[in-house]
């Protein structure tokens, strides 16, 4: 089982990431569009690029509002983004097994309150979704299967740290492949997809002039 | 299935392009549109949460466009669109929806909800799902030329008045002109002041403008209810009217979805581009403010805000233009807290003004920019939107509020040097 879980299944669900992401970005980016016929009044491209940027910051007087998922969103992605990237063992793991060459991995105090802060925010966004009378009616299956898959990756991820018990390892790599798998065919694809709908909008916008 | 939900269905179809499927694969579903719109925050009810709108073509857009979807459709296991999704969206989408697109400026996602909610429009209107008034302001916009009913006799006969009081000619059908100018019905019959303050204005710039007998009306019902046919079908006439009278130029009124209709998405509709340019009113008073060709005198003295229609200045960009006029004859110009791009919409857009069974909720969400203006204590409000006008000057009444309501154009022209009121 350890072998087809480090062996087959791992290179089957990278190639179901891989291809189903690409696949995905093509036909959104590359998907027929109508012409629009209207003379604009500014740049497209500069729209574009200003609300790929500026939506990583709410709106001031909306943020009084929308703080929990603000706050509770920044702490998952960012705890996630630190995890996934600068956790010693998966700077190890991308050089040895696929990008051949790594950087330095984040120091231990940072791991941990990475974790903390991913753990956290998804935990609180995942109850802001069951509570709040509005994310729950607009929540669907979907969106609780990738939250509790991502979950089981993090804790699986902790879990392996315990680098002595080899299954540790072997279950935090399965959760990783199922979640690999999920992902092209779940809402895990805004991961990517927020890029072009930030852009297409952005574009929208400045061509009418407005900043977005 | 009836053919009439066939027909919806296949509308809706038609509308799910890269970009609605980049937005439906990137929506986590947060919930954050809900607290950017006037109907969720005043009656807080999750029903109108912007996303949820858009239910109708999502669903449709899951069970045919994805995996999971089409794997239930195989396995016979699917949840297919029904009449009754189509009435009860009906009610969400027209009456809980002003278009002002709001949520579209704080999505973190950067997801357009509120040209998605056109899209859904754009389904129900052609399986009949939309509301009854609506559907008549269109049948008269088509037959009669006018949402109102409004026929050329009943414009001339304001320009007869309006010529007699403030003794200028108002141009009408004169070829080559420099601007066309188009009007809304509710301009002519409710506000014939601005009809009265181009005159003045265009007197005093030296504009070369007209209007025209056969295409004078700016408002766009098809828009509105989003009958997109129908909707090319009025800016056609607008395009035949300008071409026959070969002017450069076609003003948009201060009316915000006729801005939409005739700058932005006309040409769309009617799929290929103008041979003239469209300037908004309040582009052209700028330029021409600018350019030393308006010569005002006297200061608006009393404290007063600007109301930005959410068509011209969140989706159209006509945000510095209405602030440079204005701060050139007022003292007391206050903003409100959030204004430009970020102002609360009156509650009647997107044909809700025009929508008799809306009218609960519309002063409902009303009590939004009551809000904002309670904060702010001003005597007058100025706008530059006659819908917009008219669902605040109700809103005002409904709550018992002592505050005037002006056009921009209108309170420009009484500040003109040779203007009738100076």
């Amino acid at each position: 089982m350890g072998s087809i879980i480090d062996g087959s299944l791992w290179y089957f669900s990278l190639t179901v990431f891989v291809i189903g992401v690409v696949w995905n970005l093509v036909r959104i980016v590359f998907g027929k569009r109508k012409a629009d016929f209207s003379i604009p009044r500014d740049s497209a491209v500069a729209g574009a690029l200003r609300t790929l940027i500026s939506r990583f910051i709410p709106d001031r007087h909306m943020l009084p509002r929308i703080s929990l998922q603000v706050v509770a969103g920044y702490m998952f992605h960012l705890g996630l983004f630190v995890l996934l990237f600068f956790a010693a063992p998966h700077v190890r793991f991308l050089d040895e097994h696929i990008l051949g060459f790594g950087w330095s991995p984040a120091p231990h105090w940072l791991f941990i309150v990475s974790a903390q802060f991913a753990f956290l925010g998804l935990i609180m966004l995942w109850l802001h979704r069951v509570i709040n009378v509005v994310s729950r009616l607009i929540s669907d299956r979907g969106d609780h299967i990738a939250a509790i898959l991502t979950f089981v990756v993090m804790l699986t991820g902790c879990l392996a740290l315990l680098e002595t018990f080899n299954e540790l390892r072997l279950l935090h790599r399965l959760s990783v492949e199922l979640w690999l798998i999920y992902f092209p065919f779940s809402r895990l694809m805004h991961a990517f997809t927020f890029v072009p709908s930030r852009m297409f909008t952005g574009a929208w916008f400045g061509r009418r002039g407005v900043g977005s | 299935m009836s053919e009439s939900l066939e027909r919806g269905l296949n509308k809706l179809r038609s509308q799910i392009d890269p970009q609605v499927r980049s937005f439906f694969s990137t929506c986590v579903h947060c919930g954050i549109c809900a607290e950017t719109c006037l109907f969720f925050t005043e009656t807080r009810d999750p029903r109108y949460t912007p996303i949820y709108k858009t239910e109708p073509l999502r669903k449709l857009w899951r069970q045919e466009y994805t995996f999971w979807g089409k794997l239930a459709g195989k396995l016979g296991i699917t949840d297919p669109l029904t009449e009754q999704d189509l009435a009860d969206w009906e009610t969400l989408v027209y009456d809980g929806c002003s278009m002002c697109g709001r949520c579209s400026m704080v999505c973190p996602l950067g997801i357009d909800i509120s040209k998605i909610i056109f899209k859904v429009k754009t389904g129900l209107a052609t399986a009949g799902y939309s509301p009854k008034d609506l559907a008549e302001t269109t049948q008269r916009a088509v037959d009669i030329g006018s949402p109102m009913g409004v026929k050329i006799g009943a414009l001339q006969a304001q320009i007869k008045h309006i010529e007699d009081d403030i003794n200028l000619k108002i141009p009408i059908d004169v070829e080559q002109a420099d601007y066309m100018a188009l009007l809304s019905s509710m301009e002519i019959m409710y506000f014939p002041e601005y009809i009265s303050a181009l005159a003045q204005i265009f007197n005093h710039a030296g504009v070369s403008w007209t209007l025209c007998s056969e295409a004078f009306e700016a408002t766009n019902s098809g828009l509105q209810i989003g009958n997109t046919e129908v909707a090319g079908v009025l800016v056609e006439r607008i395009v035949a009217g300008a071409e026959k009278l070969k002017v450069k130029n076609v003003i948009s009124p201060e009316c915000g979805h006729a801005y939409t209709a005739i700058r932005w998405e006309g040409p769309n509709f009617i799929g290929r581009p103008y041979s003239f340019k469209v300037v908004h009113i309040l582009e052209l008073l700028d330029e021409l403010q600018q350019s030393g060709r308006l010569k005002l005198a006297g200061m608006e003295t009393e404290r007063l805000t600007f109301h930005d229609p959410c068509s011209i200045v969140r989706r159209g960009g006509i945000d510095s233009e209405p602030r440079n006029l204005l701060r050139s004859f007022t003292e007391n110009f206050v903003e409100m807290t959030e204004h430009g791009t970020m102002n609360w919409c009156c509650g009647g857009g997107g044909g809700v003004n025009s929508n008799e069974r809306a009218e609960p909720v519309k002063l409902q969400a009303f009590n939004r920019k009551k809000s904002q203006l309670d904060e702010l204590d001003v005597e007058t409000i100025v706008t530059s939107c006659s819908n917009c006008r008219l669902v605040i000057e109700e809103g005002l009444e409904a709550n018992d509020m002592d505050i005037n309501i002006v056009g921009l154009t209108e309170m420009l022209a009484e500040h003109l040097v040779d203007g009738t009121a100076h």
